[in-house]
């Protein structure tokens, strides 16, 4: 195994793909919405409306979820008032799963162009001709992908810990985020879940003839973790750090078999036959 | 002088239908080899197999004494290949494209960068490396993705219809750079074209496929001998001639056509002409021009490919 060839591949391919607008929009775009412009509004929301009548937390709904939630949320919020444990649940607690939209929508987005958009480009049939291995190119166009997933995950991560730390100051007095749950999400599920699009990507680059179908399809993987947000919402499935990491150690397994397919899709022959 | 390929009965099958059939064939280090033939031939497929991208469906083929199926990286680290369309990436610089590709040949860092502005200025694109390759020009894009075939200095070269869809000043300047490529170190060119014009001007042997089948293989002196044997002269007089000449009574020749002033004879070979001026002067034939018709490359091909249309029917 040639790490130089593999690291050429990768470098090339995010190069690729942060000069294809179709790729780098959404790059940008989803972690500004997502970590900045809706913590934002919500907190300064509801520390609008403390103390009103009007104050959404009061809602009936919001009050049963409050009661029924289990004990190690309860513990999180002891002694906070209403206004306090709103920011909590919303922000360290539904909020969560954006955190799994992101990788995966990066790794589908980048792998898309890695894999499927070379392809219809033709540009792929020169870089079979080169020395480099199956294994080489497919871990290359693998790295390419998983690699700024994850990276820009974290960054928002840390992004978000600054603007919710900072804008919610002034209503909990202290530095409360990240919450302890938030911790194998981040370093545990959101690697696996970018695998679990990669691997979903490669495997429908192998049907789909262009990039945009390539991304198209496997975006409806989003709708797991849509479930997973619904689930959260309505108090049927609480994302503790016992469940993060068994919902990582599930996803690594689908991760490895789909993996396992998806190296075997990935051959010179197979490649070849889709160009033609 | 050693082979750089050797191809032994060698048959590739997509499905049902066979892209290659029990071909045999060796191609000699240093020399130019065309491979020949109409659309969906087979010639991609060779070049394919050459290289290990495709699994044989029956035969062997040794590439300097390796298989490529077990040694593909080992076979491709040495040749380089001008693919049918340029698969440059275009959203990168002529620069970027070849030090992305001189990385995977293991190029080291230092040779890479030297070699790099060797290659683009001995292409001619050094004015404009650091350009966007969606902003160059056809021919230059085919330049650009000959210096890339070129860049790991290949022992074999395969080129895959290198001047398809190119004007005639970029076809010229692309035939040169062959002709330059060929002479160096005892390189051997593996060209894959339809041009047969090329394949004369370029080429030290040719084979001919069609339908996955190899009709001919040789020089193109040696071709002509066996599948178009004699050669025909046009001959130009001042005033017609007065004798009824037939090929029955003039000697070496096999076929005889008149237009006007001017007789074309097919003779048995080159010597007969001196004999057929000669008898010509002795029936009052005033002798303006005499002009020998070599036997091209489109008229043994043409010739092959007809007989295969024929025998099908």
């Amino acid at each position: 195994m040639n790490w130089r060839t593999i690291i050429t591949i990768a470098r090339k391919d995010i190069k690729e793909a942060t000069q294809n607008r179709s790729v780098w929009l959404p790059l940008l775009i989803v972690p500004l919405i997502f970590v900045v412009l809706m913590p934002l509004g919500m907190i300064l929301g509801i520390s609008t409306v403390r103390g009103s009548e009007a104050n959404p937390l009061n809602d009936p709904d919001f009050v049963m979820f409050i009661e029924r939630m289990p004990e190690f949320l309860s513990e999180t919020i002891r002694g906070m008032d209403q206004t306090q444990s709103g920011i909590v649940l919303l922000i360290g607690y539904l909020f969560a799963p954006f955190f799994l939209i992101m990788p995966l929508m990066f790794s589908t987005v980048i792998a898309a162009e890695s894999f499927a958009g070379e392809r219809e480009r033709k540009t792929i049939e020169a870089l079979l001709y080169t020395p480099a291995t199956d294994t080489e190119l497919f871990l290359g166009k693998l790295l390419a992908a998983f690699t700024p997933a994850v990276l820009i995950t974290w960054g928002g991560f840390i992004a978000y810990t600054i603007v919710v730390n900072a804008t919610a100051y002034p209503v909990m007095n202290r530095i409360w985020f990240p919450l302890p749950s938030w911790y194998p999400l981040i370093l545990w599920v959101s690697p696996a879940i970018s695998l679990l699009g990669v691997a979903v990507t490669v495997l429908i680059s192998a049907k789909v003839q262009t990039f945009m179908g390539a991304y198209q399809s496997s975006g409806s993987l989003v709708l797991l973790v849509l479930a997973l947000l619904a689930g959260q919402a309505t108090g049927i499935l609480y994302l503790s750090v016992l469940t993060g990491i068994l919902i990582g150690l599930v996803l690594l397994i689908i991760d490895g078999v789909l993996m396992m397919y998806a190296i075997r899709t990935f051959n010179r022959s197979a490649l070849l036959a889709t160009i033609d | 002088m050693n082979e750089s390929i050797v191809i032994e009965h060698l048959s590739h099958r997509f499905d049902e239908r066979y892209a290659l059939r029990d071909i045999n064939y060796e191609v000699r280090q240093g020399e130019v080899f065309a491979l020949l033939g109409p659309n969906g031939a087979g010639k991609t497929t060779t070049i394919r197999l050459l290289n290990g991208l495709y699994k044989p469906t029956e035969g062997r083929i040794h590439v300097f004494g390796k298989d490529p199926l077990r040694e593909g990286s080992a076979i491709r680290k040495e040749t380089g290949v001008l693919t049918e369309t340029t698969a440059l990436y275009e959203r990168l610089t002529a620069r970027e494209n070849l030090l992305f590709f001189g990385r995977l040949y293991g190029l080291p860092e230092s040779l890479l960068l030297k070699r790099t502005d060797e290659i683009l200025q001995f292409f001619a694109l050094n004015g404009r490396a650091d350009d966007r390759v969606s902003a160059y020009s056809k021919g230059m894009k085919q330049r650009l993705a000959l210096a890339r075939a070129f860049l790991n200095h290949p022992r074999i070269l395969y080129l895959d219809e290198p001047t398809a869809s190119l004007d005639p000043e970029s076809t010229l300047q692309v035939h040169e750079l062959i002709e330059l490529l060929s002479r160096e170190d005892g390189r051997t060119v593996f060209l894959c074209t339809h041009h047969l014009v090329e394949a004369e001007k370029l080429a030290d042997r040719v084979a001919i496929l069609n339908n996955g089948n190899l009709l001919a293989l040789g020089t193109i002196e040696e071709l002509g001998r066996r599948f178009c044997p004699g050669m025909w002269v046009d001959i130009m007089l001042l005033n017609p001639i007065e004798d009824k000449l037939t090929p029955e009574n003039l000697r070496g020749v096999l076929a005889f056509e008149h237009e006007g002033n001017t007789l074309r004879f097919q003779v048995q070979e080159e010597s007969v002409i001196p004999m057929l001026v000669s008898e010509l002067v002795a029936r009052k034939a005033e002798i303006t021009r005499v002009n020998p018709q070599k036997v091209s490359l489109e008229d043994i091909y043409f010739k092959l490919q007809n007989e295969v249309r024929e025998s099908a029917s």
